[in-house]
């Protein structure tokens, strides 16, 4: 049997998978159901100081490999959040809780009173590619991400995750970027900025017209900035993107990942696919001869 | 592809002075109950009701926003954006239904109306509406099985609400299913009413939505999602619910009065 529990910056998980931030984590309902579905942990849709309604729709579409959204950061604000928080508490969920803000001081503050919720850690959404004027798109600058990771550990005691963009030239600069300015993990990678054109109407097929792409277009791109991350920095890393399969997962795995997240894939196997993921890995992992998920973590690099 | 079809509208029905239907032809299946994402371009996708499930569609909709209101403004040729079919289906249990609809709730009934009438039940429609121009949908209902009438201002039919009309109606005959679609608070007391009798209810609700494919969490009903869970509910699940006739959320995600 393979032990498929891992640990992350002190984090204990019953397994690898994370819902990925934007995916049925607006309620504290969804959230429960989810990790009652087979989660590790569930991370929360990205929460700023005030309620925020995002832009109209269309915000999400459809795409042969992929699913592209510009849902425009939508949130009840970090106060209003606290019952969505504890509603995901009480169906027994590991909670992480995904801030952002329009600069360090917000998220700092943000950060700070989500800790008080009982999360078991920050997540820092440094690069939504489609929120204009928001700290969101301080993955550009890597100054940016080491002071914005920075003043958010200052405030708070949980372990705090720098999201990055995969939007960028070196991502692996932006990850030491952050490993220096203290978090205790990275995330990567965020949506991929693009767009998609209804022909038949000469338009951008997103009211937003741009949007963050995710799903398995993306997967192959999240690796390697993983990969690419692992060999810079010695924090753990949760791979995100395109994971829809026990072996996506490896990819990760193998890349240097100790967790990963999962969002669009709940789109083509429903929320069972945490569970089935889980399963999957276990028995991928037991016939290439490991015992237990970190034995896994980084082996490609050999 | 993208699951996206642009399709010309072909013909624009005004059925009441508040509600309209608008038919096309799309490559898309479609059962009772189901609702398509509606892109009207420039303005906003909404969730509205398949009103006719044949060859030509048809999605009927009250003009209660700007989108909706750019949207009577369409004429024939003009095109929208529609995918679907979301959402789950009324199922017919039993031999004799009481269908009660509010206002433009019809919309998303009537095609349930007609199928549970042409497989062979006894289909009692109770139609209410604000006052009798805003019935909709009453020739198809009576085309179908038995249709009762209520308005709030007594222009036609019981001077009163739809669900003290749907209580006569249950006094008076034993139904083995009730369906119903409306305003929640009438459908929170139709509810109600049905599970004191002990008949089986299944309610069609209506939330905001964003994605309508169950991932963007705007449309959530305590732990479930209207959009692919419903959106429509049992009796027995709606009993449960603490949101149903109580709370909805906003577009900010904010848990507010429904």
């Amino acid at each position: 049997m393979v032990d498929l529990r891992t640990e992350i910056a002190g984090v204990a998980l019953r397994n690898p998978t994370m819902l990925a931030s934007g995916f049925l984590d607006e309620t504290g309902g969804s959230m429960g159901r989810v990790y009652q579905a087979g989660a590790g942990a569930v991370v929360t849709k990205s929460v700023g100081p005030q309620p925020r309604e995002g832009y109209p729709n269309p915000t999400i579409v459809e795409l042969d490999a992929g699913l592209l959204n510009a849902v425009g950061l939508p949130n009840p604000g970090v106060v209003e959040y606290e019952h969505e928080v504890k509603r995901a508490h009480a169906a027994g969920a590991v909670v992480i809780g995904s801030v952002f803000g329009k600069d360090a001081q917000e998220y700092a503050a943000v950060a700070a009173k989500m800790s008080t919720y009982g999360v078991k850690a920050i997540e820092l959404n440094l690069s939504c590619p489609h929120a204009k004027g928001l700290g969101t798109e301080i993955a550009q600058d890597a100054s940016a991400v080491r002071d914005f990771t920075r003043t958010v550990k200052d405030v708070v005691d949980v372990p705090v995750f720098p999201k990055l963009s995969p939007n960028v030239q070196d991502i692996a600069t932006f990850a030491m970027a952050a490993e220096e300015g203290g978090a205790d993990g990275i995330v990567a990678i965020n949506t991929m900025k693009a767009m998609a054109i209804t022909p038949e109407l000469k338009m951008p097929s997103l009211a937003n017209k741009y949007g963050g792409l995710s799903g398995p277009a993306i997967r192959s791109i999240g690796v390697r900035a993983v990969y690419d991350i692992c060999e810079k920095v010695h924090v753990p890393v949760i791979g995100v993107g395109g994971v829809g399969s026990g072996r996506d997962a490896l990819e990760y795995i193998m890349a240097g990942a100790s967790a990963v997240q999962i969002g669009t894939a709940i789109l083509s196997r429903g929320l069972g696919v945490f569970d089935e993921v889980v399963k999957e890995m276990a028995s991928l992992l037991e016939e290439a001869g490991f015992h237990s998920v970190p034995e896994a973590i980084g082996v490609a690099h050999a | 592809m993208p699951r996206i079809q642009v399709v010309p509208l072909l013909e624009i029905v005004r059925e009441t002075p508040t509600t309209m239907t608008y038919r096309f032809r799309a490559d898309l299946g479609g059962q009772p109950g189901q609702f398509l994402m509606v892109w009207i371009p420039r303005y906003d996708e909404l969730p509205m009701a398949l009103s006719y499930l044949g060859g030509v569609k048809g999605i009927t909709v009250r003009d209660y926003g700007d989108a909706t209101h750019a949207l009577a403004a369409f004429t024939a040729g003009d095109r929208i954006g529609v995918r679907g079919p979301y959402g789950n289906v009324f199922r017919l249990e039993g031999q004799s239904v009481l269908a009660v609809g509010g206002g433009s709730g019809m919309a998303s009934m009537i095609a349930a109306i007609e199928a549970f009438s042409q497989q062979g039940a006894r289909v009692v429609t109770a139609a209410g509406a604000k006052n009798a121009k805003e019935l909709l949908f009453v020739e198809r209902a009576n085309a179908a099985g038995e249709v009762h009438i209520a308005t709030d201002d007594g222009s036609r039919g019981f001077h009163g609400f739809v669900p003290a009309l749907a209580d006569k109606l249950l006094a008076r005959e034993s139904f083995q299913q009730v369906i119903t679609c409306g305003p929640e608070k009438m459908m929170y007391a139709v509810v109600d009413l049905a599970r004191k009798r002990g008949v089986p209810i299944q309610a069609s609700l209506e939330r905001y939505m964003k994605c309508g494919i169950g991932i963007c969490d705007a449309c959530s009903l305590d732990d479930k999602l209207v959009c692919v869970d419903g959106s429509i509910f049992t009796g027995e699940q709606l009993a449960e619910s603490e949101d149903f006739g109580h709370f909805r959320r906003d577009k900010s995600g904010r848990r507010i009065p429904a």
